[in-house]
């Protein structure tokens, strides 16, 4: 039992199905799941399809977190890769044209790619620190966005490009593929080769992993260029789930959901440690829990409340000294001489 | 002459400042008057006072990101209070000014006895401040009452024909104050030292955690107070007042020359800071073609020169050292 425990995934699953549980309770055909015109549909359906771009920025913020750095700068990504697909398939001849669908996709991942890639540059070639060096782009990418689309919303009609976020393949929504092969890309790439082991040293501690032989420069830029192709990803499928762009609110406040999603799932914000399947359920936990707000009928706004409380508590279970406090009061007697020690010993 | 190398980032900002308000002098007429530059300060009395607040945090070598967030709070509960419950204006400033101050101290509480990062923990504030404006409501309060109309309306005449609002006498009030605080007491001598080095800031035997908490509890004052110079300045209270508004912080911060890493700065640096930030929605609103999102690519552009200026500056003072 407490080897089931002390796994990782054993609070956060815990979390997960209280709140589906709870679900289950409120309306008892949470679970039920129709077919139509061969489409599945249902809550936890929903819950899959409107959570994917999230857990593709938080898959791509753990790794970054990782190395002990943070990416703010995943919400504008989010904003500016939606909206030069949006732009360049508006500017098309033919919206539905296969060519012009897949070159725009590619224009979006490769320019966040860049993006992402000047974010790296700036933490390992500048040595600025992480949180500073994205809030720039996290400024400046806002601004870009809304340059791209003028400061309004550019509205596509592509049946194609719409099929990335909301159409369906066998009968589940495409974007849970999408999700799932970013997911298993970087699960064998950090599982199964080294890669994973050298971004956790990297994340304990940089000069020693490069005394060992590591290219933490080039490990901590890798990382930063996954997150934001990770965010481009997550853009075109938000974009493409309503056929349209905005620059202005496409993605906003995705950072922090993304961080609160990483931290839920057990990476600790001091890197050197990180795990891609936490971060999933972390993710599926906020998305739940927004569903979940919004079934009950609280007002939506409400939800800020709630993830601001949810943070609190990750934080202050995660937090040694506020645990040691607790089981300090939950011990019933406290000997003198223990007491005496403890002082010394801290 | 030579220059000490700690007052390079200043001089830089101010010179920013004093060229880009003279190109724009030269470039639009009507530009070049002691008006324009007065509202500079009228404009951004509020931005100037959340600034000061936040140049004390980051000077201890933290961060706060609740101030947009405590600001539309205030806003908020200033605007019900007067408006929906009639409450006197004398009762619910001071009433806003110690719920700001009380966030702030249980936020810097937070932060300092469990050791979390004041990343997380004033995130889960700018939630929390935000979720707690639509609990009161979703909708704008607008306010009529007519202590706030005054103070929205007086002006404060200067010679030359051009004029001062209440917040911008306040916010300068505010600056001037920080200033004497943070060079000339104690408690400014400990947040230097705090954000130089908390290690040695402790063992020196500095009050390390009153320091720590204090500083969040004038962020949050100083955040309520700006949400106050708010109301005054849009007469509303509304939940969505201020979104995004940390970052404009932050960036006035930096771009007054203080370090992110904490314990070098000054908050005359923050005071220019602000007042280049005003030039720029300025000459965009004097260019008339230029759009607002220029505001926030320009912004980004000026802290990524300040802060590659400060890297290059702080490692050479690093390689001077060894």
């Amino acid at each position: 039992m407490s080897v089931v425990m002390k796994h990782h995934l054993f609070w956060p699953l815990c979390v997960l199905a209280a709140l589906l549980l709870f679900n289950l309770c409120y309306s008892p055909d949470f679970f039920s799941i129709t077919v139509h015109d061969g489409h599945l549909y249902g809550s936890l359906i929903d819950i899959l399809n409107f959570g994917a771009p999230l857990i593709l920025v938080a898959i791509g913020m753990t790794l970054v977190v990782a190395t002990k750095g943070i990416d703010l700068s995943v919400g504008s990504i989010v904003a500016i890769s939606g909206a030069i697909a949006c732009l360049s398939i508006s500017r098309g001849a033919d919206q539905n044209s296969m060519g012009l669908i897949l070159t725009s996709v590619l224009l979006a991942a490769g320019l966040s790619l860049m993006l992402g890639a000047w974010n790296g540059l700036l933490v390992s070639g500048a040595g600025i620190q992480p949180i500073i060096a994205t809030l720039i782009l996290m400024v400046a990418g806002r601004g870009i966005a809304q340059l791209i689309t003028g400061g309004q919303i550019i509205t596509v009609t592509s049946t194609k490009y719409a099929y990335i976020g909301s159409g369906s393949l066998a009968a589940l929504p495409f974007s849970i593929f999408v999700v799932a092969l970013v997911l298993v890309i970087a699960l064998l790439l950090t599982r199964r080769t080294a890669l994973g082991l050298f971004i956790e040293s990297v994340g304990c501690n940089p000069a020693a992993s490069k005394m060992s032989g590591i290219r933490a420069h080039l490990v901590i830029l890798a990382v930063y260029v996954f997150c934001g192709l990770c965010a481009g990803i997550a853009g075109l499928l938000l974009s493409s789930n309503v056929s349209s762009a905005d620059g202005n609110n496409a993605g906003l406040w995705y950072e922090l959901d993304a961080i609160l999603a990483v931290v839920i799932g057990g990476t600790s914000l001091n890197g050197g440690r990180f795990y891609l399947t936490g971060t999933v359920i972390g993710a599926l936990i906020i998305q739940t829990l927004t569903t979940t707000i919004y079934m009950i009928g609280v007002p939506p706004e409400i939800t800020l409340v709630v993830k601001a409380c949810v943070v609190l508590a990750v934080c202050l279970i995660q937090s040694d000294t506020f645990r040691a406090a607790v089981a300090a009061r939950w011990k019933s007697r406290h000997y003198p001489a223990e007491k005496e020690m403890s002082r010394h010993v801290s | 002459m030579s220059l000490n190398r700690k007052y390079i980032p200043i001089v830089v900002t101010i010179l920013l400042f004093i060229v880009m308000f003279t190109a724009g002098s030269f470039r639009y007429t009507g530009f070049f008057s002691l008006q324009v530059l007065m509202n500079l300060l009228v404009d951004n009395a509020f931005l100037l006072i959340t600034a000061v607040g936040m140049s004390f945090v980051i000077l201890s070598g933290g961060i706060d990101l609740s101030v947009g967030s405590v600001i539309a709070l205030s806003t908020m509960v200033s605007a019900s209070l007067v408006q929906q419950q009639g409450w006197p204006p004398a009762v619910v400033i001071p009433l806003v000014l110690l719920m700001g101050a009380v966030f702030g101290t249980i936020m810097g509480a937070i932060i300092h006895y469990f050791a979390i990062q004041p990343f997380i923990v004033t995130l889960a504030g700018m939630f929390l401040a935000r979720g707690l404006c639509y609990v009161i409501s979703i909708d704008t309060i607008t306010i009529d009452n007519t202590f706030y109309t005054a103070m929205a309306q007086t002006r404060i005449p200067l010679p030359g024909g051009s004029f001062l609002s209440i917040s911008a006498v306040i916010a300068i009030l505010v600056v001037a104050v920080a200033i004497f605080t943070a060079h000339y007491t104690r408690f400014g001598r400990n947040v230097y030292a705090l954000g130089g080095s908390e290690q040695s800031a402790l063992l020196m035997g500095l009050p390390v955690a009153r320091t720590k908490v204090l500083v969040y509890t004038l962020s949050g004052l100083c955040s309520a107070l700006a949400g106050v110079v708010f109301t005054f300045y849009m007469l509303s209270g509304y939940g969505l007042h201020a979104v995004g508004f940390e970052l404009d912080t932050i960036a006035a911060v930096v771009i007054g020359g203080t370090l992110l890493t904490g314990g070098v700065g000054y908050v005359l640096g923050t005071f220019f800071g602000v007042l280049i930030q005003g030039v720029i929605q300025t000459i965009i609103s004097f260019e008339g073609t230029l759009s607002s999102w220029w505001t926030k690519i320009v912004i980004g552009l000026l802290l990524f020169i300040f802060i590659l200026l400060q890297r290059v500056l702080s490692s050479r003072r690093l390689t001077l050292k060894e």
